[in-house]
């Protein structure tokens, strides 16, 4: 029965078929043409047709609506008028250990006057004869008849004054470090920075372009493990590693934190992992070492090792600009190179010669000057340790020390009602002042700066007056 | 080959095709072209030659040595440096020039002696006495006596030399205040700020005003501080041919309508920034044809006045005074006071939120000392000078001064057949060279009789257009100009300068006061 039902399946689909070619052969050529043009159709639809993108081919009209309707933001966002850069105080008179302002007299903590040369008369009477042989400006930039001897004599006794071979001086501060870096690191170098770093020495490293690896603020330990994986790095590819420069970028006396770098740790994995150091010695200039000489001086290190100082003469020299030491191999570079070197007008003479008196007292006082600092820092920091309520931060023999709140406190609008207290009992301090983009904001703090001339009975005040302060506020 | 354009009669913009905009940029002769690159071409083959014998050991190695150990990855590639090893130190003697006094009209240049053919130098102690023609003195403030250098001794006996405080923290000094409000004033704008060096002013303050998301427009010929803000900005940067407004033009309505690359989001915002005087060409830019397209496409504007505050236009007050355009047209006025007001620093000026706005963000206030006493002092005992607030007449005489000394020069320069470039209004005056030897040859003579000037080449300028610059000053009379003159045209002749096809050669010939009264001081 079953195989009868198959058969009559297989006989009527045999049929069907059948008739099927018959009506193909009934049915026009042109027809079945069609039919067939029709079936390729498809199948190249499915199979090849890629989705093209609309091309934009705008018409004159459109693009004079798009210029229409294009909106700019304002160029600047608005401000708030509370902003304390705003509403800076106003100054009168020498800005030296004591400041005028109001009318009031303060003892002043808050400015870079290490060794009080603001106001000196022996500085005062050189910086005058200045203008009276030279002018006040310089008129040129250094390639273009802006050389004048002066800064060829401030170059010389700096390098005299570091023991190094050469020196080359900047007209601004900020400018050395940011491009004293792009002038020796381009793109692809390597460069190992710190993260407390001021802020001139984080704008020269976004200018080189580099590679930048940050390591944690005077962790070596954190160090040496990105030392170690790019060495893991380089052993893969030692042909490239060999054209890629490397370079340490540290500070001295860190002006975020006011401790020391690690040096000599530095120096030995120099050797072992083959970079090179530029230290930022803006504040250890003048206030760390026995004559001033700096951090190599304190470590008791050769300068030799280090490839290049830069410093600021804003800071103890009590002047403006900056300047860098090192070999001649390496500072002559900067030569034809430094942006802020080359393509700047140069140093005012009297600047200058504010600079060589300034470097003429140092040499004068030998290490009466910064001993006596750093012991009056030492002492400074004892009694501040005493005060409740406060977290000191920088080393116990640096002029230059952080204060924060402890117990969460921590806030810029406290520590500016301290300051706003202080100054109505005559003394004069400031909150440390950052912009939003720093690359590691530091927390809150004010800023201490220890002046060589105050007297013990000075600092005394200061810590009472401090101690104070924070009951106030704290209530 | 110059491409730039020049000024045809029958061009579009009435305001521009006038006397003001008359600049001049003549060809460089196709022979003058191809000696030059000929000169380079044997200059970098003798270089390589030097340096193979150097490395095989017949030649002194004479550049300084690393002090670490060979291992260490070298600090400069030998390509970077062989232009500094092989041609650069050829010709150092021109550049670098120390002088010992004040850079006033004359100077005192230190003669430098070499054993080694540059390598090192010596001073020989003589003092080779010189009319200055490469310090942007403009307009004669390079004194070192007189009422402007009394006040700043007067300032440094008041408040010292500085204040070593940032402005943000301490440093707001009485006189800072004055000097930006009397400047405010002086450029008839509603606020100005000031800072301790003119480049920084750029290189800090432009991140400040964009950053990504925006574009810069940027001319091809702008100074290093601007490109450097421009880059650290962050912010997408494209050129556009120098004074080129059609192509200015081009470059804003392509960035409107095609938005950011790849994203194709609407710009955020658009800056243009231009120079007023190009210190290198002599040019002006053409400042109310680009107000106009700035205002058509509401893009912002920011102007360097770096070389023109002061030196240009009829009563000093840069191109905005010179083209007589309104000063609330342009966003960013910025300037600086090292050329004409003979101290140092720059400032940034325009309307009030502006100027609050870069108050609480530059880099500069926040982090840098703030300016020094007798530097400001300078600066307003010049303004006071210049605006006439000191009771005299003193300032506008030397605006005038300038202006007659540059027409003067300038006419004198192009009737002896030199191809000189710029706007006929300029004081930066740059004559062709086109070949490197000339850049040494003209400078070392000019000394010995007595001129300094400042010649450049690449890469400060395009290879083939190696030029000498001079920067006149209301500070130079009639005789050290003359005196200047005949040097040229002796060194002209020596040197062959004569380059230009338009203008015929003449030799130099003295003009007596009477004609030259007549023609350039009524």
């Amino acid at each position: 029965m079953g195989s009868s039902a198959n058969q009559d399946n297989v006989a009527s689909l045999a049929t069907d078929f059948y008739s099927l070619l018959e009506s193909f052969k009934e049915t026009p050529f042109y027809h079945l043409l069609f039919e067939i043009f029709l079936v390729l159709t498809v199948l190249w639809l499915i199979l090849f047709r890629k989705p093209r993108r609309i091309e934009k081919k705008l018409t004159e009209k459109e693009k004079q609506e798009l210029i229409d309707e294009w909106q700019p933001e304002p160029l600047v966002p608005p401000v708030d008028a509370n902003h304390p850069a705003l509403n800076v105080r106003v100054l009168d008179g020498i800005v030296g250990k004591t400041i005028e302002i109001d009318g009031k007299k303060s003892l002043n903590f808050a400015t870079f006057n290490f060794l009080n040369f603001v106001g000196n008369p022996r500085i005062a009477d050189k910086a005058i004869q200045a203008v009276q042989k030279y002018g006040v400006g310089s008129c040129g930039p250094r390639g273009f008849y802006g050389t004048i001897d002066i800064h060829l004599e401030l170059e010389e006794r700096l390098a005299h004054f570091f023991n190094c071979e050469e020196g080359i001086i900047y007209s601004y501060g900020f400018s050395t470090v940011a491009s004293i870096i792009p002038a020796y690191s381009k793109r692809n170098d390597i460069l190992f920075v710190d993260e407390g770093v001021h802020y001139a020495i984080q704008k020269g490293v976004e200018a080189s372009r580099s590679t930048v690896k940050w390591f944690r603020h005077n962790d070596i330990s954190d160090l040496e493990r990105l030392l170690a994986e790019q060495d893991i790095h380089d052993k893969k590819n030692p042909k490239k590693a060999r054209t890629l420069r490397r370079f340490l970028i540290i500070e001295g006396l860190y002006m975020n934190y006011g401790d020391l770098c690690p040096l000599p740790r530095m120096v030995e994995l120099k050797y072992q992992y083959k970079y090179r150091i530029f230290m930022d010695e803006s504040v250890s200039f003048g206030t760390i070492g026995q004559t001033g000489r700096g951090v190599t001086e304190y470590y008791n290190i050769d300068r030799r090792k280090i490839d290049l100082i830069s410093s600021s003469l804003e800071y103890s020299v009590g002047s403006i600009g900056g300047f860098a030491v090192g070999s001649s191999f390496v500072v002559d570079h900067q030569r034809l190179s430094a942006q802020g070197y080359c393509f700047s007008a140069s140093l005012p003479p009297l600047l200058a010669a504010a600079a060589i008196e300034a470097l003429n007292i140092m040499e004068e006082k030998d290490t009466t000057l910064c001993d006596t600092l750093m012991e009056k820092s030492k002492r400074l920091h004892r009694k501040l340790l005493d005060i409740k309520g406060y977290l000191i931060v920088g080393e116990d023999i640096s002029p230059l020390k952080h204060l924060r709140l402890t117990n969460s406190q921590n806030t810029v609008a406290r520590l500016e009602e301290i300051v706003e207290f202080a100054q109505t009992r005559g003394i004069t301090i400031t909150v440390a002042r950052y912009l939003n983009d720093e690359h590691h904001l530091p927390e809150p703090s004010i800023r201490l700066i220890l002046n060589v001339e105050m007297t013990d009975e000075e600092l005394e005040f200061l810590c009472t007056v401090l101690q104070e302060a924070r009951v106030k506020v704290t209530v | 080959m110059s491409n730039y354009q020049t000024n045809k009669p029958g061009d579009d913009n009435n305001r521009t095709s006038d006397h003001r905009n008359r600049e001049e940029f003549e060809e460089t002769p196709t022979w003058a072209a191809v000696v030059t690159v000929l000169g380079y071409a044997i200059l970098s083959a003798l270089g390589w030659l030097r340096d193979f014998l150097r490395h095989i050991g017949l030649e002194e190695k004479r550049t300084a040595h690393d002090p670490n150990p060979k291992d260490f990855v070298p600090l400069y590639q030998s390509y970077e440096c062989f232009y500094t090893r092989n041609l650069y130190t050829r010709i150092r003697d021109v550049f670098n020039q120390p002088i010992a006094s004040v850079a006033g009209a004359k100077v005192h240049v230190m003669e430098r002696v070499s054993d080694d053919y540059n390598w090192t130098f010596k001073f020989s102690g003589k003092k080779i006495p010189s009319i200055n023609l490469g310090s942007y003195n403009y307009l004669g403030f390079a004194e070192n006596q007189g009422p402007c250098s009394e006040q700043a001794i007067k300032s440094i006996e008041t408040y010292a030399v500085t204040t070593c405080s940032t402005r943000h923290e301490l440093g707001h000094q009485r006189y800072v205040k004055e000097l930006e409000s009397l400047m405010a004033e002086y450029l008839n704008v509603e606020d100005c700020i000031a800072f301790g060096m003119g480049f920084a002013t750029n290189a800090l303050n432009i991140p400040t005003l964009a950053g990504k998301g925006d574009l810069i427009l940027s001319d091809k010929l702008n100074h290093v501080s601007l490109i450097l803000g421009a880059r650290l900005s962050g912010a997408t940067i494209r050129t556009f041919n120098h004074n080129d407004m059609k192509d200015l033009e081009a470059h804003l309505r392509k960035a409107i309508i095609s938005g950011q690359p790849r994203t194709c989001r609407p710009w955020k915002k658009i800056l243009i920034i231009v120079e007023g005087v190009y210190s290198m060409e002599g040019s002006l830019c053409k400042l109310p044809e680009i107000i106009e397209l700035k205002k058509k496409y509401k893009a912002y504007l920011y102007v360097d006045e770096a070389h023109s505050i002061g030196a240009i236009g009829s009563r000093g007050r840069g191109v905005v005074d010179y083209w007589k355009v309104d000063p609330n047209d342009i966003e960013i006025h910025m300037g600086t006071f090292t050329k004409s007001f003979g101290s140092a620093g720059g400032y940034i000026a325009g309307k009030k939120n502006i100027i609050d706005y870069i108050r609480v963000s530059s880099h500069s206030a926040c982090y840098s000392s703030s300016m020094s006493a007798p530097i400001v002092q300078q600066i307003i005992s010049a303004l006071s000078i210049i605006m006439g607030r000191d009771g005299t007449n003193d300032g506008q005489k030397r605006i005038q001064q300038l202006a007659c000394n540059v027409r003067y020069f300038r006419r004198q320069l192009v009737d002896m057949g030199f191809i000189v470039y710029g706007n006929n209004n300029s004081p930066v005056v740059p004559v062709m060279l086109f070949m490197p030897a000339k850049i040494a040859a003209v400078n070392r003579e000019m000394l010995k009789r007595d001129c300094a000037v400042v010649t450049v080449g690449f890469p400060a300028t395009l290879l083939t257009e190696s030029r000498v610059r001079f920067c006149i000053s209301a500070g130079h009379t009639k005789e050290m100009l003359d005196h200047a003159l005949k040097a040229m045209d002796e060194v002209g002749h020596l040197v062959s300068l004569r380059y230009s096809k338009k203008n015929p050669h003449h030799r130099w010939v003295e003009l007596d006061h009477a004609d030259y009264d007549k023609e350039y001081t009524s």
